[in-house]
């Protein structure tokens, strides 16, 4: 089966500037894939190419199998408003009817309503709902037609930590049940909890693509923490910062490490080991000057 | 996607466009109840509402007040204010082409026209002189619509060209000089040489001589028909250009 959304060379200017510069990417069915990059770097942009709200400058792009600006390709497409977007007049519950109207085989809305915690609201005008109720109807509304293929942008954004972790095991159920997400965040947690696999994108190109681990892989496993008035020459240390007395270091051996620094006789303390997380591979991979580390790799399932 | 489905999706569209529109009754009462508390205050209290052909003109006259109210109005703040919203860009993600959502505001604002004119109706029937036979009952409607065409397309040219500021300004400098000066108030008899030549090249007055015509039968001046198609092809050709070219800003 081929991918349900692909993107070929795709490069997407907005006069001068080049929001999307040659980006390639495939959306295999049943996967969970965490788009990454600090603002401006061109995630909303590809997301608009795939939900057909904007055409490619060159390149292709296609979704389930043709082109996106075709009515009939999005039928089996979820797609999420923005949440300051929402008719201020009408209710709730009219906002699903008529979002599912478009749909052959659409979720009962008193169904979706209840899964994502906006039962008893159905009356409500959206001018009248709180930030988080917004956000969770804008959600709710890209899974009513029963997707293939979700694009969720920022989806928790605004939300406090119970309204996100019943919002992620939403979509994690819709994920169980086989369904395909393409989802952008701020969060790196949210992506850590939820993707499989993960592309970085910075300033219109993707730096990096493979599954969390191996995103994760291209910077050193380990960073230890210290605080020391100086460090000696130490070996196997990848990257580092400081901070006045606070050093962070990234090294692929953190033990041999530690004993470096105990036999140096340094006097350090508030030594801290941990596992590099995605942050630390997504700063690596967006920081400047670092073009030169971009990986991709082929993910499939 | 299929004709019955296109169909099914701009009733849905129409159907939601009108809810949104009526939720803020204000901006939908004025709109409807001007031209029927004119002519409740103006003209049913005159002397000439007893004369049929006097108050069949003065209703025709508002009634051609009430299709350029609803035009400005819905089509021209109401397009320009939805291009302001990310709602409409969310509707393009959904598997719906533009001509259900196109088709959905145009029977949104007819709804809206004849919302306007019941009741105007209504108080000419019952409190006027106005007679329509029911053989001219076709005819009117038709001289309606005709009239409406150049409002129509100036109020899509309006909407799609420019900001809800803008928009809002443009239809209210532009609502009560038509009207007034289209002879939509006051018979253009009473009109000093030098306006009713300036009418006489207005859509406004073009529009309200064809539905006098259709409705009481007088004659109908030589240009009226001239002016009207001149009207048409012009306010045509600006919402063509204008709604392209909001397209094209948006699909760049």
């Amino acid at each position: 089966m081929g991918p349900l959304a692909c993107t070929v060379q795709a490069t997407r200017s907005y006069g001068p500037v080049v929001a999307l510069d040659g980006v390639s990417l495939d959306v295999p069915a049943g996967q969970l894939l965490g788009l990454l990059g600090p603002n401006g770097a061109g995630k909303t942009t590809l997301l608009q190419l795939l939900a057909g709200l904007r055409r490619p400058t060159s390149g292709t792009v296609q979704l389930f199998g043709g082109d996106p600006r075709d009515a009939r390709r999005r039928c089996r497409l979820g797609c999420t408003p923005q949440d300051t977007g929402l008719p201020p007049t009408l209710r709730v519950k009219e906002v699903v009817d008529f979002v599912a109207g478009h749909f052959d085989h659409p979720v009962p809305t008193g169904e979706l309503l209840e899964q994502f915690g906006l039962a008893g609201l159905e009356r409500r005008q959206t001018g009248g709902l709180s930030g988080g109720q917004k956000r969770r109807l804008v959600v709710a509304v890209a899974f009513v037609g029963r997707p293939d293929l979700v694009l969720l942008d920022e989806p928790t954004t605004g939300l406090d930590v119970e309204a996100r972790h019943a919002l992620w095991d939403a979509v994690r159920v819709y994920h169980q049940g086989g369904g395909t997400v393409v989802l952008t965040s701020h969060y790196l947690e949210e992506v850590e909890a939820l993707a499989e696999r993960v592309v970085v994108i910075d300033r219109g190109r993707v730096r990096a693509d493979g599954t969390l681990a191996e995103v994760r892989s291209l910077v050193p496993a380990r960073r230890v923490r210290l605080r020391a008035p100086g460090l000696p020459e130490l070996t196997g240390v990848e990257r580092s910062n400081r901070d006045g007395d606070r050093h962070e270091l990234w090294t692929a051996d953190s033990d041999a490490l530690v004993r470096q620094l105990v036999t140096s006789g340094v006097t350090f303390r508030d030594l801290e080991v941990a596992r590099a997380s995605l942050e630390d591979a997504f700063l690596a991979l967006t920081s400047p000057g670092s073009q030169t580390r971009t990986i991709t790799k082929e993910t499939g399932r | 996607m299929t004709a019955p489905n296109t169909a099914r999706l701009t009733g849905l569209h129409a159907r939601y466009q009108f809810t949104e529109t009526i939720r803020v009754p204000i901006a939908v009462i004025g709109t409807m109840l001007f031209p029927s508390l004119s002519l409740l205050f103006f003209v049913v209290p005159q002397p000439f509402a007893n004369d049929p052909a006097a108050a069949t003109t003065a209703t025709a006259q508002l009634a051609v007040f009430a299709v350029m109210s609803v035009c400005l109005f819905n089509y021209g703040v109401g397009v320009a204010e939805d291009r302001a919203l990310p709602w409409d860009s969310y509707l393009r993600t959904l598997p719906v082409g533009p001509s259900p959502r196109l088709t959905g505001r145009l029977v949104n604002g007819l709804a809206f026209i004849v919302l306007g004119l019941v009741p105007l109706v209504l108080i000419a029937w019952m409190l006027t002189a106005a007679t329509l036979p029911p053989s001219r009952l076709a005819l009117t409607i038709g001289a309606l619509l005709t009239a409406g065409l150049p409002l129509f397309a100036g109020g899509i040219s309006i909407g799609y060209s420019m900001s809800t500021k803008a928009a809002l300004a443009v239809a209210n400098s532009l609502l009560l000089p038509l009207a007034f000066a289209g002879g939509l108030f006051l018979p253009p008899e009473t009109f000093p040489g030098w306006l009713n030549a300036i009418s006489m090249c207005l859509p406004t007055r073009a529009g309200r001589d064809l539905v006098v015509t259709a409705s009481t039968g007088v004659g109908l001046p030589g240009s009226t028909l001239l002016v009207l198609a001149g009207w048409i092809a012009i306010t045509g050709s600006l919402a063509v250009w204008a709604y392209r070219r909001d397209e094209g800003r948006r699909f760049r």
